[in-house]
């Protein structure tokens, strides 16, 4: 549905997306990964044909972004980072402005306007001036504009930036809904975003693609990093010295060590759990264990390890 | 067509929706209404010397000349110099300050289609204010005995003359984020083209013909007097294209770079 081939964006001398391809199926939640300034939102204006690529070729729904420009807009829905929403303007008003303008035929306006006003719970403030919602509402508008002309492709940046909990929860599940329908893009620096509603991931990073899998391939090829925190109480320097000699442990760190207790953070070379034999080494040296847990590699982790160490990642 | 009336629509009535379009319209009504009384009063103390004179019977000093003219050539055109910054520096800038913009270039819609519905919208409220024009006008044939004819060449001078205004401030305003600056420079360039005809007075080189040419007031005289001249016509038709060919262009650029 979308294919992006060796994109290349210059602003001057700055290149801001250097050569990244990927391409989104039918139906499918793509997540776009990376920290600020990524390229993400450059790469997603390029796809929406705000911006002509500096080379490389993008297609959305076969139409070439540049030659066919009007044709592949047509088939594209675009919600930026800020929803572009005119603030004096009520928000069925909005949504019927942007509908003509996307080209939903006369006769189908009102309910087009209603059904996305319902998908994206905005329909009991549809006679409300979009200047003040709120921001959570604001952004369901913002959606819901995106959705109108039903488009086979949606373009997502940061869609849940700036919400609250609940919110956020709400927009994913939205989303979630608009798979199968509608291929979804949508950026974010937010991680558990990514497993709640992708189902692939691009992580990209200083203008390159580092790395792209589904979000549990992304997981288990990290967990080589996973390390494991264990408290116990003893002398410290032999709990160390006899924790390094686990077989699987390539590195143990101390990390903190007050009233006569240590806390180490082992670290675990790749497909290997060490955890039963870290206990059994420590009960069985007759020290007391105290607690023994997994650091729970985060996303957040995963997402640090992607970006600062890429060619760990690539191999 | 649709899609350029959709943008019209939509510009006309975020103008109604702001206090920008209330604010035109009075600043618009009550120096109108103060110049056309003053005209009016003007014209009255005239006819009653020229009875006091033993003018009995003569006739008597014509509407269109002592009233009509000066309103349009040394007032309204002034006014609009002002007005119209007000009218074109939200056009594009604040789209651009707002991200707007971003859902009007990534909608199916031409760059003309986009420009052609500014353009219009904003020709939308301008015409409103003409008609408060001829709603004054009117009150000189309920009184009086104007000649209707010249009537519309100035119609048309005020339309031709706004259009070309509104034409370049709206290129102006898809310079900048900043509906100040676009208003401001608007407001410079129309009041440098407004007296670019005092060149005349001290050069008479070629390029001092050519400020002179492109001066606006020189091109409105015609119109004012009732005049329709096939030149002024094309002059004014030309500061319209060439407005909307540059914001094209400026749109173009736009894209390029963010």
């Amino acid at each position: 549905m979308i294919e992006v081939h060796q994109l290349t964006k210059r602003y001057g001398p700055t290149v801001a997306v250097s050569e990244i391809s990927f391409e989104a199926s039918k139906g499918e939640v793509l997540g776009f990964l990376g920290p600020n300034g990524a390229g993400k939102t450059t790469t997603m204006r390029v796809i929406t044909g705000y911006l002509p690529p500096t080379s490389g070729k993008v297609t959305v729904a076969g139409y070439d972004v540049e030659e066919e420009s009007i044709e592949a807009r047509r088939h594209t829905g675009y919600l930026p980072e800020s929803p572009p929403v005119y603030p004096e303007m009520k928000v069925s008003e909005y949504l019927a402005f942007v509908g003509r303008i996307k080209g939903v035929p006369r006769g189908e306006l009102r309910k087009r306007v209603d059904e996305v006003s319902e998908k994206c719970a905005i329909a009991d403030v549809q006679s409300r001036q979009i200047g003040k919602l709120s921001k959570g509402y604001r952004q369901r508008v913002g959606l819901a504009q995106a959705l109108i002309h039903n488009p086979d492709v949606l373009i997502l940046d940061e869609p849940t930036a700036g919400l609250d909990p609940k919110q956020i929860h709400e927009t994913r599940d939205l989303i979630r809904g608009l798979s199968g329908e509608h291929t979804v893009v949508l950026s974010t620096h937010i991680l558990p975003e990514v497993s709640k509603t992708c189902d692939r991931v691009v992580v990209i990073n200083a203008g390159k693609v580092a790395a792209v899998g589904t979000p549990d391939e992304l997981t288990q090829r990290l967990q080589g990093f996973e390390s494991v925190l264990v408290t116990a109480e003893g002398p410290r320097e032999e709990i160390k010295a006899r924790l390094e000699r686990v077989e699987g442990v390539s590195r143990v760190e101390e990390s903190d060590g007050a009233n006569g207790r240590a806390t180490f953070e082992v670290h675990a070379t790749k497909e290997k759990d060490v955890r039963a034999e870290l206990a059994r080494a420590v009960v069985e040296s007759q020290w007391r264990l105290l607690e023994l847990r997994t650091s729970g590699m985060s996303l957040e982790d995963i997402f640090l390890k992607l970006t600062t160490h890429e060619e760990q990642i690539k191999n | 067509m649709r899609n350029i009336l959709a943008v019209a629509g939509k510009e006309l009535r975020a103008y109604f929706h702001s206090p920008i379009a209330y604010l035109v319209l009075a600043i618009y009504s009550g120096l109108c209404g103060f110049f056309f009384y003053s005209f009016v009063a003007t014209y009255i103390v005239q006819v009653f010397r020229m009875m006091e004179m033993g003018g009995m019977g003569g006739p008597s000093p014509n509407v269109n000349e002592w009233i009509i003219r000066p309103l349009f050539e040394g007032i309204l055109t002034v006014v609009l110099l002002i007005l119209v910054p007000l009218i074109t520096m939200r056009l594009f800038a604040e789209e651009k300050r707002s991200g707007t913009i971003e859902l009007l270039l990534t909608s199916p819609l031409t760059d003309f289609q986009i420009i052609m519905g500014k353009f219009l919208g904003a020709l939308g409220l301008y015409i409103v204010l003409m008609i408060l024009t001829f709603i004054y006008i009117a009150f000189l044939f309920i009184y009086g005995n104007p000649n209707a004819l010249p009537l519309l060449a100035n119609a048309l001078g005020l339309l031709l003359f706004g259009a070309g205004l509104l034409a370049l401030g709206m290129w102006i305003s898809s310079f900048t984020k900043n509906q100040i600056i676009a208003g401001a420079v608007a407001f410079a360039v129309f009041l440098l083209l407004y007296v670019s005809n005092w060149v005349d007075a001290y050069s008479s080189s070629n390029a001092g013909k050519v400020f002179s040419y492109l001066s606006l007031t020189t091109h409105f005289d015609n119109f004012a007097k009732g005049v329709i001249d096939l030149s002024d016509v094309v002059y004014y038709v030309s500061v319209i294209v060439i407005g909307l060919f540059l914001t094209a262009r400026s749109l173009e650029a736009l894209k390029g770079r963010p």
